[in-house]
């Protein structure tokens, strides 16, 4: 476990390191620069929080929490900001954490804009659940986008784990239909539900989300249901209006944060932990199938910031 | 895509339009509000300094200032502004007049390249070209069956070597395809890459010198945050773009990006793509786009869509057939047919000046209401639909039960139909001989 846990942290600061420059060089830059904390300091501190897409109001939280603090704690060096800063930020992301599930049958319906990297996720996450000594099955519930079930066949070979699938076009409804039945006939533990990637603002086919979210609820009431939202770390602050929408047509209960590999630094996160009271489960740092990892906010806001 | 932000800034900017006088508190109080509209919309950082700073240092110029109408003329500045920051002017796609064209589309992974790569060459397609796709994409599971199923439902060959030889030697094979099979433009979709990871970079690069395209077109998500600058300007450093394509714009992001992109790469950006469906690209206006941002409504775009959805032909047809007044009901679903190609109603109300915005909220459109009128025609017989008069009781109980609507519903189709037709009695009896081309007076009645 200890080993799993540095591997962790090594990826994500890997993955995070190009993140973390711009973050940490940043804060650190005005740090230097400000030596006391003032109006002039907050303001600069201010534009670099806003430009992580941590969105306005997170960031007016975090400057008026340093405020109180600084007045509290009688801080004046700039130098103890950042510890100030990391520990909002960790109390945001470890509020909303759930322990872990111990369901013996659990389904994962994983939801998302188009190009999130849904299909990718579910790739690995079903590579990690059966490492793990489950038996998992997947269902290639999106039916729309072109060639999305071959991408998703190909995943399922990598990780070992069976597929549940039918042709482009039919109705996802159906599929997820025919592989509760084989989840419960092969006696699988585990159902990861793929669904084409939707606009939030689409209402039918947002409808069509509920419903397969019912299907479930209804054909495999004895099974745990977990409803994870992807979102792209690149996502600016319109990924709160997608998580408020989703939730209201499949109470999606987690969130997938990917392709932190990249240069965004998936500020966007804060706000919509904070107001949807979501955890984060899982981050993506990577196109191979070992590049998931479970979430941890200390570790995360460590790898920002360290 | 921008209805929030322009809610936001018309708000703000309502509230100025009222004075008979601007203070330069006044103006500060508004610019702090339209600098936290910005940001929330993903504006750039820096985009909305530059921005807020040059909007108010005109406002409080004279040009303001001595006005009559002060809050008009901050609304004028904005758009401006607006305007100055997006670039002026559509920009058009490059050709090589001689020789075959090359275009190369690039961007993250998930920006929806092989979506938009496929509108590319339907679009190309209807403008009479013989355009070519080519499979660049050997990294992503399945990529290059995505990009022959989206070929094939625009009608348009695909090139690929499987996902065991180099994107390069792809793209130069291409070439050689290209010029035997008598292609006129070659678009290459390569596989998303980050735009960190230097040996995928170079191998852009690479590609980039063997074709020697005419456009490198940079796929942005719309709903990206203030990373989107930050990618347009790695791609452009390596590859020295073209122009950019923001993608997934019928989402509700406010779009910050687009307001960013031309201001700090200096590079236009080309088209809008809006959806799902093959038919969903739009030429980038940036004058246009400021206009709807401020509920100033985009006519421009309507006529457009009107131009590219009707048939000449059907219409100079249509037009004598309301002078002679045998306009029937298989004109009339005709005519629905083609209203429907324009594009959701809604989306068509939004672009009309004073519909946009507040206005529209609430007022759902009902696009079933076309699908019901189209079902009861069809459930018509052919000479019924040319005589609508014989239609009796017996028959339109028929025609109800036949298009899975009521006897009410058929009567008042059929009501509506006779109304439209005294109204272009008036009109034809009015305008003879008036009116050349074009749809003049004539009206949907919905």
């Amino acid at each position: 476990m200890n080993n799993g846990k540095k591997g962790f942290f090594a990826k994500l600061k890997e993955g995070l390191a190009k993140t973390k420059k711009n973050l940490t060089e940043q804060i650190e830059g005005i740090i230097f620069q400000y030596k006391k904390i003032d109006d002039d300091f907050l303001d600069e501190l201010e534009e670099i929080l806003i430009t992580s897409d941590m969105g306005v109001e997170t960031t007016m939280d975090i400057i008026d929490y340093i405020k109180e603090e600084t007045k509290k704690r009688k801080l004046e060096d700039t130098l103890e900001i950042k510890n100030v800063i990391k520990e909002y930020l960790v109390n945001i992301l470890e509020e909303h954490q759930v322990p872990e599930v111990t369901d013996k049958q659990r389904v994962i319906l994983i939801v998302g804009v188009n190009g999130v990297g849904k299909t990718t996720s579910i790739g690995k996450i079903s590579y990690r659940l059966k490492q793990a000594g489950n038996k998992v099955i997947v269902a290639a519930a999106d039916t729309f986008r072109a060639a999305a079930v071959e991408q998703l066949k190909e995943w399922c070979n990598k990780a070992g784990v069976d597929i549940v699938a039918s042709e482009q076009g039919s109705d996802p409804g159906a599929v997820v239909f025919d592989a509760i039945q084989a989840t419960k006939a092969r006696k699988a533990d585990i159902l990861i539900c793929d669904t084409a990637g939707r606009l939030h603002n689409k209402k039918n086919l947002m409808n069509e989300l509920s419903k397969i979210f019912k299907i479930l609820d209804k054909e495999f009431s004895e099974a745990h249901i977990d409803v994870y939202l992807v979102i792209d770390a690149t996502t600016g602050q319109n990924g709160i209006v997608q998580a408020k929408l989703f939730k209201e047509a499949c109470n999606i209960n987690g969130l997938i944060l990917t392709k932190l590999d990249g240069t965004a630094k998936g500020g966007i996160a804060f706000p919509i932990v904070n107001e949807l009271k979501i955890p984060i489960k899982y981050v993506g740092v990577g196109e191979k199938i070992d590049d998931l990892q479970d979430f941890n906010a200390q570790d995360f806001v460590d790898a920002i910031f360290e | 895509m921008f209805e929030n932000l322009s809610d936001k800034l018309q708000n703000t900017l309502k509230k100025l339009k009222g004075k008979g006088k601007l203070t330069e508190k006044d103006i500060d109080a508004a610019m702090r509000e339209v600098r936290l509209s910005l940001l929330e919309a993903d504006v750039n950082f820096k985009v909305v300094k530059d921005f807020i700073k040059s909007v108010k240092e005109r406002s409080l110029g004279s040009e303001v200032m001595e006005s009559l109408t002060p809050g008009q003329q901050v609304v004028k500045i904005v758009h401006e502004e607006l305007v100055r920051i997006m670039g002026e002017g559509e920009s058009k796609l490059k050709f090589n007049s001689n020789d075959i064209t090359y275009f190369m589309m690039c961007g993250l992974q998930g920006a929806g390249k092989t979506t938009a790569t496929g509108k590319l060459a339907r679009k190309l397609k209807k403008d009479g070209k013989r355009p070519l796709l080519v499979a660049c994409d050997i990294y992503r599971p399945a990529a290059i069956k995505q990009l022959q199923v989206v070929g094939k439902s625009v009608d348009v060959p695909v090139f690929e070597m499987g996902d065991k030889v180099s994107p390069v030697t792809i793209a130069k094979e291409a070439m050689n395809h290209a010029r035997k099979s008598g292609n006129d433009v070659v678009i290459i979709d390569t596989a998303g890459r980050l735009h960190i990871d230097e040996d995928l970079m170079d191998e852009l690069v690479e590609i980039k010198n063997t074709v020697k395209p005419q456009e490198i077109l940079l796929l942005l998500d719309a709903m990206t945050g203030q990373d989107a600058v930050k990618v347009a300007e790695t791609f452009n450093s390596y590859l020295d773009i073209t122009g950019v394509i923001l993608t997934k714009v019928d989402g509700d992001a406010r779009g910050g990006a687009a307001l960013s992109i031309r201001k700090v790469v200096d590079k236009p950006i080309k088209f809008l793509s809006v959806g799902e469906k093959m038919d969903q690209l739009e030429t980038f206006h940036p004058d246009r786009m400021a206009s709807r941002i401020l509920g100033m409504g985009d006519v421009l775009t309507i006529i457009e869509k009107a131009q590219d959805a009707f048939n000449e032909k059907q219409a100079l047809e249509l037009q004598k057939k309301l002078k002679t007044q045998s306009f029937d009901l298989e004109d009339f679903l005709t005519q629905l047919q083609q209203m429907k190609n324009m594009g959701p109603l809604d989306e068509l109300l939004e672009m009309i000046p004073g519909m946009g915005g507040k206005k529209l909220k609430g007022l759902k459109i009902d696009e079933k209401e076309l699908v019901y009128t189209e079902a009861i025609i069809q459930s018509m017989t052919k000479k019924e639909r040319m005589n609508p008069s014989i239609i009796n009781g017996s028959r339109r109980k028929r025609i109800a039960a036949g298009s899975g609507t009521s006897v009410q519903r058929v009567n008042a189709l059929l009501k509506q139909y006779e109304e439209m037709r005294k109204m272009m009695k008036r009109f034809s009896n009015m305008g003879t001989g008036k009116k050349k081309g074009g749809f003049g007076g004539f009206k949907m009645p919905f």
